[in-house]
Protein backbone atom coordinates (compact mmCIF):
# COMPACT_ATOMS: atom_id res chain seq x y z
CA UNK A 1 0.00 0.00 0.00
CA UNK A 2 1.54 3.39 -0.94
CA UNK A 3 2.71 5.31 2.09
CA UNK A 4 0.82 8.40 0.92
CA UNK A 5 -2.51 6.71 1.61
CA UNK A 6 -1.49 6.18 5.22
CA UNK A 7 -0.30 9.79 5.48
CA UNK A 8 -3.62 11.09 4.12
CA UNK A 9 -5.61 8.90 6.50
CA UNK A 10 -3.59 9.99 9.52
CA UNK A 11 -3.72 13.66 8.50
CA UNK A 12 -7.48 13.42 8.20
CA UNK A 13 -7.82 11.84 11.63
CA UNK A 14 -5.43 14.39 13.13
CA UNK A 15 -7.35 17.29 11.56
CA UNK A 16 -10.63 15.90 12.87
CA UNK A 17 -9.02 15.87 16.30
CA UNK A 18 -7.92 19.48 15.90
CA UNK A 19 -11.38 20.55 14.76
CA UNK A 20 -12.83 18.79 17.78
CA UNK A 21 -10.51 20.60 20.16
CA UNK A 22 -11.42 23.91 18.53
CA UNK A 23 -15.18 23.46 18.28
CA UNK A 24 -16.30 21.58 21.39
CA UNK A 25 -16.72 23.07 24.84
CA UNK A 26 -17.09 19.89 26.86
CA UNK A 27 -13.72 19.25 28.53
CA UNK A 28 -14.10 15.47 28.24
CA UNK A 29 -14.77 15.62 24.49
CA UNK A 30 -11.75 17.90 24.06
CA UNK A 31 -9.68 15.35 25.94
CA UNK A 32 -11.02 12.55 23.73
CA UNK A 33 -10.04 14.50 20.62
CA UNK A 34 -6.49 14.74 21.99
CA UNK A 35 -6.52 10.94 22.28
CA UNK A 36 -7.71 10.73 18.67
CA UNK A 37 -4.75 12.87 17.57
CA UNK A 38 -2.35 10.66 19.53
CA UNK A 39 -3.75 7.59 17.80
CA UNK A 40 -3.40 9.15 14.35
CA UNK A 41 0.28 9.79 15.10
CA UNK A 42 0.71 6.22 16.35
CA UNK A 43 -0.76 4.78 13.16
CA UNK A 44 1.54 6.95 11.06
CA UNK A 45 4.58 5.82 13.07
CA UNK A 46 3.70 2.17 12.52
CA UNK A 47 3.16 2.74 8.78
CA UNK A 48 6.54 4.45 8.49
CA UNK A 49 8.12 1.63 10.49
CA UNK A 50 6.85 -0.88 7.97
CA UNK A 51 8.00 1.34 5.09
CA UNK A 52 11.46 1.49 6.63
CA UNK A 53 11.50 -2.26 7.12
CA UNK A 54 10.45 -2.85 3.52
CA UNK A 55 13.30 -0.66 2.29
CA UNK A 56 15.84 -2.46 4.50
CA UNK A 57 15.10 -5.99 3.28
CA UNK A 58 18.27 -7.53 1.92
CA UNK A 59 20.54 -5.09 3.71
CA UNK A 60 22.46 -5.74 6.97
CA UNK A 61 19.97 -3.60 8.91
CA UNK A 62 17.09 -5.94 8.17
CA UNK A 63 16.96 -7.42 11.68
CA UNK A 64 16.48 -4.10 13.48
CA UNK A 65 14.91 -1.80 10.86
CA UNK A 66 11.60 -0.35 11.94
CA UNK A 67 11.82 -1.75 15.45
CA UNK A 68 12.44 1.61 17.11
CA UNK A 69 9.24 3.14 15.77
CA UNK A 70 7.07 0.41 17.23
CA UNK A 71 8.82 0.68 20.61
CA UNK A 72 8.17 4.40 20.38
CA UNK A 73 4.45 3.79 19.78
CA UNK A 74 4.42 1.51 22.80
CA UNK A 75 5.90 4.27 24.97
CA UNK A 76 3.43 6.80 23.57
CA UNK A 77 0.61 4.48 24.70
CA UNK A 78 2.24 4.20 28.14
CA UNK A 79 2.47 7.96 28.52
CA UNK A 80 -1.08 8.42 27.19
CA UNK A 81 -2.46 6.03 29.80
CA UNK A 82 -0.69 7.94 32.59
CA UNK A 83 -1.84 11.25 31.14
CA UNK A 84 -5.48 10.15 30.94
CA UNK A 85 -5.59 9.10 34.58
CA UNK A 86 -4.28 12.47 35.78
CA UNK A 87 -6.34 14.44 33.27
CA UNK A 88 -9.60 12.77 34.21
CA UNK A 89 -8.81 13.38 37.89
CA UNK A 90 -8.38 17.08 37.07
CA UNK A 91 -11.70 17.11 35.16
CA UNK A 92 -13.49 15.43 38.09
CA UNK A 93 -11.98 18.04 40.41
CA UNK A 94 -13.12 20.82 38.10
CA UNK A 95 -16.63 19.36 37.96
CA UNK A 96 -16.72 19.22 41.74
CA UNK A 97 -15.82 22.91 42.00
CA UNK A 98 -17.89 24.41 39.17
CA UNK A 99 -20.61 21.72 38.66
CA UNK A 100 -19.92 21.84 34.95
CA UNK A 101 -17.39 20.51 32.44
CA UNK A 102 -17.61 23.64 30.29
CA UNK A 103 -14.10 24.83 29.48
CA UNK A 104 -15.33 28.43 29.23
CA UNK A 105 -15.44 28.46 33.02
CA UNK A 106 -11.72 27.88 33.00
CA UNK A 107 -10.72 30.94 30.99
CA UNK A 108 -9.87 32.69 34.23
CA UNK A 109 -7.65 30.57 36.43
CA UNK A 110 -8.55 32.67 39.45
CA UNK A 111 -11.97 32.27 41.11
CA UNK B 1 -7.81 -4.83 -6.13
CA UNK B 2 -6.79 -7.40 -3.59
CA UNK B 3 -8.31 -8.20 -0.25
CA UNK B 4 -5.72 -6.04 1.55
CA UNK B 5 -6.64 -2.94 -0.42
CA UNK B 6 -10.35 -3.54 0.18
CA UNK B 7 -9.74 -3.97 3.92
CA UNK B 8 -7.56 -0.86 4.00
CA UNK B 9 -10.21 1.37 2.42
CA UNK B 10 -12.98 -0.21 4.49
CA UNK B 11 -11.11 0.39 7.76
CA UNK B 12 -10.10 3.90 6.70
CA UNK B 13 -13.68 4.82 5.87
CA UNK B 14 -14.84 3.36 9.17
CA UNK B 15 -12.18 5.27 11.12
CA UNK B 16 -12.91 8.62 9.47
CA UNK B 17 -16.69 8.23 9.70
CA UNK B 18 -16.53 7.30 13.38
CA UNK B 19 -14.10 10.14 14.10
CA UNK B 20 -16.55 12.58 12.55
CA UNK B 21 -19.37 11.02 14.57
CA UNK B 22 -17.29 11.62 17.75
CA UNK B 23 -17.46 15.32 16.94
CA UNK B 24 -21.06 15.67 15.85
CA UNK B 25 -22.87 13.54 18.42
CA UNK B 26 -24.34 15.68 21.16
CA UNK B 27 -24.47 12.99 23.80
CA UNK B 28 -20.99 12.45 25.34
CA UNK B 29 -21.69 8.74 25.89
CA UNK B 30 -22.25 8.31 22.15
CA UNK B 31 -18.98 10.15 21.50
CA UNK B 32 -17.13 7.68 23.70
CA UNK B 33 -18.71 4.72 21.92
CA UNK B 34 -17.80 6.12 18.51
CA UNK B 35 -14.24 6.70 19.70
CA UNK B 36 -14.06 3.02 20.67
CA UNK B 37 -15.06 2.19 17.07
CA UNK B 38 -12.19 4.43 15.87
CA UNK B 39 -9.77 2.53 18.07
CA UNK B 40 -11.00 -0.80 16.75
CA UNK B 41 -10.50 0.43 13.19
CA UNK B 42 -6.98 1.59 14.02
CA UNK B 43 -6.26 -1.80 15.59
CA UNK B 44 -7.44 -3.36 12.34
CA UNK B 45 -4.91 -1.20 10.53
CA UNK B 46 -2.19 -2.43 12.87
CA UNK B 47 -3.14 -6.03 12.09
CA UNK B 48 -3.04 -5.24 8.36
CA UNK B 49 0.49 -3.89 8.89
CA UNK B 50 1.37 -7.08 10.83
CA UNK B 51 2.06 -5.11 14.02
CA UNK B 52 0.30 -7.69 16.14
CA UNK B 53 1.69 -6.61 19.50
CA UNK B 54 0.58 -3.02 19.03
CA UNK B 55 -2.84 -4.13 17.80
CA UNK B 56 -3.46 -6.08 20.99
CA UNK B 57 -1.98 -3.38 23.23
CA UNK B 58 -4.10 -0.76 21.48
CA UNK B 59 -7.23 -2.79 22.10
CA UNK B 60 -6.41 -3.55 25.74
CA UNK B 61 -5.06 -0.15 26.78
CA UNK B 62 -7.17 2.23 24.71
CA UNK B 63 -10.45 0.49 23.99
CA UNK B 64 -10.33 -1.52 27.19
CA UNK B 65 -8.92 0.69 29.90
CA UNK B 66 -8.89 4.33 28.82
CA UNK B 67 -12.33 4.45 27.22
CA UNK B 68 -13.89 2.63 30.16
CA UNK B 69 -12.35 5.31 32.38
CA UNK B 70 -13.89 8.02 30.17
CA UNK B 71 -17.26 6.28 30.23
CA UNK B 72 -17.01 5.96 33.99
CA UNK B 73 -16.32 9.66 34.47
CA UNK B 74 -19.13 10.69 32.10
CA UNK B 75 -21.63 8.49 33.86
CA UNK B 76 -20.38 9.74 37.25
CA UNK B 77 -21.11 13.31 36.17
CA UNK B 78 -24.46 12.35 34.62
CA UNK B 79 -23.73 14.20 31.39
CA UNK B 80 -26.21 13.97 28.53
CA UNK B 81 -27.31 15.85 25.44
CA UNK B 82 -29.34 18.40 27.41
CA UNK B 83 -26.48 19.55 29.64
CA UNK B 84 -24.01 19.66 26.77
CA UNK B 85 -22.52 23.16 26.39
CA UNK B 86 -22.59 24.41 22.81
CA UNK B 87 -20.21 26.86 21.22
CA UNK B 88 -21.40 29.75 19.15
CA UNK B 89 -22.11 28.94 15.51
CA UNK B 90 -19.39 31.28 14.26
CA UNK B 91 -16.81 29.75 16.58
CA UNK B 92 -17.65 26.29 15.25
CA UNK B 93 -17.35 27.52 11.68
CA UNK B 94 -14.02 29.21 12.41
CA UNK B 95 -12.68 26.04 14.05
CA UNK B 96 -13.78 23.85 11.15
CA UNK B 97 -12.28 26.23 8.59
CA UNK B 98 -8.94 26.49 10.37
CA UNK B 99 -8.73 22.71 10.81
CA UNK B 100 -9.62 22.25 7.15
CA UNK B 101 -6.93 24.72 6.12
CA UNK B 102 -4.41 22.77 8.20
CA UNK B 103 -5.44 19.56 6.43
CA UNK B 104 -5.26 21.25 3.02
CA UNK B 105 -1.75 22.61 3.57
CA UNK B 106 -0.37 19.29 4.78
CA UNK B 107 -2.04 17.28 2.01
CA UNK B 108 -0.61 19.58 -0.65
CA UNK B 109 2.78 19.26 1.04
CA UNK B 110 2.63 15.46 0.93
CA UNK B 111 1.47 15.49 -2.70
CA UNK B 112 4.53 17.49 -3.72
CA UNK B 113 7.05 15.48 -1.69
CA UNK B 114 9.11 13.55 -4.25
CA UNK B 115 10.78 11.63 -1.40
CA UNK B 116 7.54 9.81 -0.66
CA UNK B 117 6.58 8.81 -4.19
CA UNK B 118 6.84 5.09 -5.00
CA UNK B 119 7.45 4.19 -1.36
CA UNK B 120 5.28 1.43 0.02
CA UNK B 121 4.36 0.30 3.49
CA UNK B 122 4.96 -3.44 3.68
CA UNK B 123 1.55 -4.84 4.44
CA UNK B 124 1.35 -8.42 5.64
CA UNK B 125 4.96 -9.60 5.57
CA UNK B 126 7.79 -8.80 7.93
CA UNK B 127 8.23 -9.94 11.50
CA UNK B 128 9.21 -6.57 12.95
CA UNK B 129 5.92 -6.19 14.81
CA UNK B 130 5.84 -9.59 16.47
CA UNK B 131 5.96 -9.85 20.25
CA UNK B 132 9.22 -11.84 20.15
CA UNK B 133 11.23 -9.13 18.39
CA UNK B 134 9.65 -6.21 20.23
CA UNK B 135 10.15 -7.93 23.57
CA UNK B 136 13.82 -8.57 22.84
CA UNK B 137 14.37 -4.93 21.94
CA UNK B 138 12.30 -3.70 24.87
CA UNK B 139 14.22 -5.69 27.46
CA UNK B 140 17.69 -5.18 26.02
CA UNK B 141 18.08 -1.76 24.38
CA UNK B 142 15.12 -0.03 25.97
CA UNK B 143 15.14 -1.49 29.45
CA UNK B 144 15.95 1.83 31.17
CA UNK B 145 13.03 3.76 29.59
CA UNK B 146 10.81 0.78 30.36
CA UNK B 147 11.71 0.93 34.06
CA UNK B 148 11.38 4.71 34.11
CA UNK B 149 7.86 4.33 32.71
CA UNK B 150 6.95 2.28 35.77
CA UNK B 151 8.04 5.20 37.95
CA UNK B 152 5.94 7.46 35.71
CA UNK B 153 2.91 5.25 36.30
CA UNK B 154 3.48 5.30 40.03
CA UNK B 155 3.68 9.09 40.05
CA UNK B 156 0.58 9.32 37.83
CA UNK B 157 -1.30 7.06 40.23
CA UNK B 158 -0.26 9.11 43.25
CA UNK B 159 -1.09 12.33 41.38
CA UNK B 160 -4.55 11.11 40.36
CA UNK B 161 -5.36 10.09 43.92
CA UNK B 162 -4.06 13.36 45.41
CA UNK B 163 -5.98 15.47 42.88
CA UNK B 164 -9.15 13.41 43.04
CA UNK B 165 -9.58 12.97 46.77
CA UNK B 166 -12.01 15.09 48.73
CA UNK B 167 -10.43 17.52 51.16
Amino acid sequence: MPIQYYIYLCLTLFSIGIIGVLTRRNAIIVFMCVELMLNAVNLLLVAFSKMHYGLAIGTPQEATAGLDAQIFVFFIMVVAAAEVSVGLAIIVMMYRNTHSVDINFLNRLKN
Amino acid sequence: MGIIQILFFLLSALAIFSAIMVLVSRNPVHSVLWLIVVFFAISGHYILLNAQFLAIVNLIVYAGAIMVLFLFVIMLMNLNAETEPQKHMWMKLAGAISGGCFLLVLVSLVRQASDLSDKNALMKDGNVGLIKNLGKALFSDYVVPFEISSVLFLSAMVGAIVIGKKD
